[in-house]
């Protein structure tokens, strides 16, 4: 028995019905902010909990919550569910396997926020999770969890799906926001930020996928719980998406502190055909390369010391590589990546990831004597600080990483 | 022209609903999926109609058609398999995969087959890293993950499908 937290559904395999929800204490959480909480409790105690964003940038989501604009009205909670960055796949396991806690945290993050209306954003692909969650949505309105007048109150919400159509951008909270209004994806100009001008431009929380999936346990067990599960910079726990050349990819949930030997050998089963491991790129194709040293294998994994080692942990999708892959190949696929998603509507992404794309094909191919590496190496560095959104920075990451920490990779062989 | 009003006419009601009575537009991406149902690409008419019914320019909505990767404004492939390709898949096989599907339909990534029949698409990350070799399959209807293929897997698709067209024809 692993007890889970929001893999539940891997202990209690019909968790993602209404019935055996309700049974394991599901919606207790949610009736009880309605009927007998402040609204300001419920941020406070998520503020407590210690609770970050898990859809990359880890910023406080109590603290979040508390920024919204009470002189703008109505307000909205966008629950985010575009999950495109290469390796992440942990947000369509938890709605497929505990559809219910994953939405009876985004009612309580409505509900905690004084919104009546909130929409799921959900990338395209996932159609099968927008059918699902559907038929979920009409459960809850026919139980009375959704509707007017909620357990008596004079509270009223509901909830709906709303499909992207293939983006990564899309997933950038402010690009996501212009989508669901009808428009194509291009970010906004930030600040403002979502919680003062957000969809419709009304003050919005936008949310991951897990991490309001956390919040219905939050509010049972309390603050101190979460707190106690993870490291002192970052609490509770993380559905860990692993890929790569490991034996056993999936979806690992564990706590905050746990370290990446343990993810990568224990869970994940060791490297294919027992290889010798070379990096790791903690945050999808978005990470900073690290090299899989025996320091960076055993560090107790949170944003802080990810950080201190040099890199991020983004949403936590780690992907493995081993000595049979040259960093030369891993960059020529993420730029490939970075150059297909970018939006185009700052020139340093535009252009410098083009310029980034052509580089690191003719790189790949071969063409390392002509100064090619240095300058796809000043092109990257260019880039940084001038771009409108993360996604160019993002696409610089591992290109410089690559270059700086295996250079080995990119000699011209004698 | 009123062609997806008189088809799907509870549809067009239930997609409107979910906005607010003045952000219509929010409905441009259901929409176009509706659109695409039939035929799995959007016609010249259907971009009109979705305009006149969101009260937006045509060219509007069309300006969404080429942003998105999703939605077609040419008609291919009755069914579309979608190859992911991109990093984690490719470290598990992913690119060899492609090439054996490709060699035996003989068609190149971006073709479609003489009868219509498939296209065969290299695409991005679809949230299915641990399961490579895999792919989606887009028609009109909607997606569907097909994971950890082989050539054999991926044939036998292709046959059952070949063997619906051919009843369906039959009948
Ligand atoms: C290019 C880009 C792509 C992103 N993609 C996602 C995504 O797919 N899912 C997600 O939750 N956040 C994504 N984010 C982060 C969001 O902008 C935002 O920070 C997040 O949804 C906030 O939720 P959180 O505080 O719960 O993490 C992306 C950011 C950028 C710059
Ligand atoms: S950085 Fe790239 S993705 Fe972001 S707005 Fe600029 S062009 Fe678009
Ligand atoms: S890289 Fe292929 S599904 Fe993620």
């Amino acid at each position: 028995m692993t007890d889970y937290i929001l893999l539940r559904h891997r202990d209690i395999p019909d968790i993602g019905q209404l019935d055996v929800y309700r049974e394991h204490g599901g919606f207790n959480s949610f009736k009880k902010a309605v009927t007998s909480m402040d609204r300001t409790e419920v941020t406070e105690i998520v503020k407590a909990s210690g609770l970050r964003g898990r859809g990359g940038a880890g910023f406080p989501t109590g603290l979040k919550w508390s920024f919204m604009d009470d002189n703008n009205w109505p307000h909205y909670v966008v629950a985010n569910a575009d999950e495109s960055e290469p390796g992440t796949f942990k947000d369509r396991e938890i709605m497929e396997g505990n559809p219910l806690q994953f939405l009876e945290g985004v009612m309580i993050a409505a509900y905690a926020v004084d919104a009546h209306t909130a929409y799921i954003y959900l990338r395209g692909e996932y159609w099968h999770i927008g059918d699902l969650l559907d038929e979920k949505l009409a459960e809850l309105r026919k139980a009375g969890l959704l509707g007017e007048g909620l357990f008596g109150t004079d509270y009223a919400l509901d909830l709906h799906t709303h499909l992207g159509a293939g983006a990564y951008i899309c997933g950038e909270e402010t690009a996501l926001l212009e989508s669901l209004e009808g428009k194509r994806g291009f970010p906004r100009l930030r600040p403002p930020f979502p919680p003062s001008y957000g969809l419709y431009g009304k003050p919005t929380v936008v949310n991951n996928v897990e991490t309001l999936a956390n919040v219905p346990l939050i509010l049972k067990n309390g603050a101190q719980w979460y707190q106690d599960l993870g490291t002192e910079d970052t609490a509770g726990v993380k559905v860990f998406s692993l890929s790569g050349r490991v034996k056993k990819p999936g979806n690992y949930e564990m706590r905050f502190g746990s370290t990446l030997r343990e993810l990568i050998y224990e869970r994940g089963g060791g490297i294919l055909d027992d290889a010798e491991i070379k990096a790791i790129m903690p945050a999808g194709a978005s990470s900073s390369v690290l090299k899989a040293t025996d320091d960076v294998l055993d560090t107790p994994v949170d944003h802080a010391s990810m950080r201190a080692l040099g890199s991020d942990l983004g949403s936590g999708s780690i992907i493995v590589l081993d000595e049979t892959v040259s960093m030369d190949w891993v960059i020529k696929k993420t730029i490939n990546f970075f150059n297909h998603e970018s939006c185009g509507k700052c020139t340093p992404c535009r252009e410098g990831n083009h310029w980034m794309k052509y580089l690191t094909e003719s790189i790949h191919a071969g063409a390392l004597d002509d100064g090619k590496v240095n300058l796809l190496y000043e092109v990257a560095s260019n880039m940084q600080g001038k771009c409108l959104c993360a996604l160019g920075e993002f696409s610089t990451m591992a290109v410089k990483t690559s270059i700086d920490r295996f250079p080995d990779d990119f000699k011209v062989e004698e | 022209m009123k062609e997806l009003q008189d088809k799907y006419p509870q549809e067009i009601e239930d997609i409107l609903a979910k906005y607010p009575p003045d952000q219509k537009r929010s409905a441009v991406m259901p929409l176009l999926f509706l659109a695409q149902r039939e035929d799995g690409y959007i016609r010249d008419e259907a971009l009109t109609e979705i305009g006149r019914i969101l009260n937006i320019e045509r060219t509007e909505v069309a300006t969404l058609v080429g942003f998105y990767t999703l939605y077609y404004s040419e008609k291919e492939g009755k069914y579309r398999i979608q190859v992911c390709t991109d990093v984690c898949c490719a470290l598990r096989g992913a690119e060899e995969f492609l090439e054996q599907l490709c060699q035996a339909l003989g068609i190149r990534p971006g073709e479609t087959t003489a009868d219509g029949l498939v296209t065969v698409e290299e695409v991005k990350c679809l949230g299915a890293c641990d399961k490579a070799p895999m792919f989606q399959v887009q028609t009109g209807e909607g997606f569907a993950y097909h994971e950890e293929q082989t050539l054999e897997s991926a044939l036998e698709l292709i046959d059952s499908w070949r063997t619906e067209e051919n009843d369906e024809e039959g009948s």
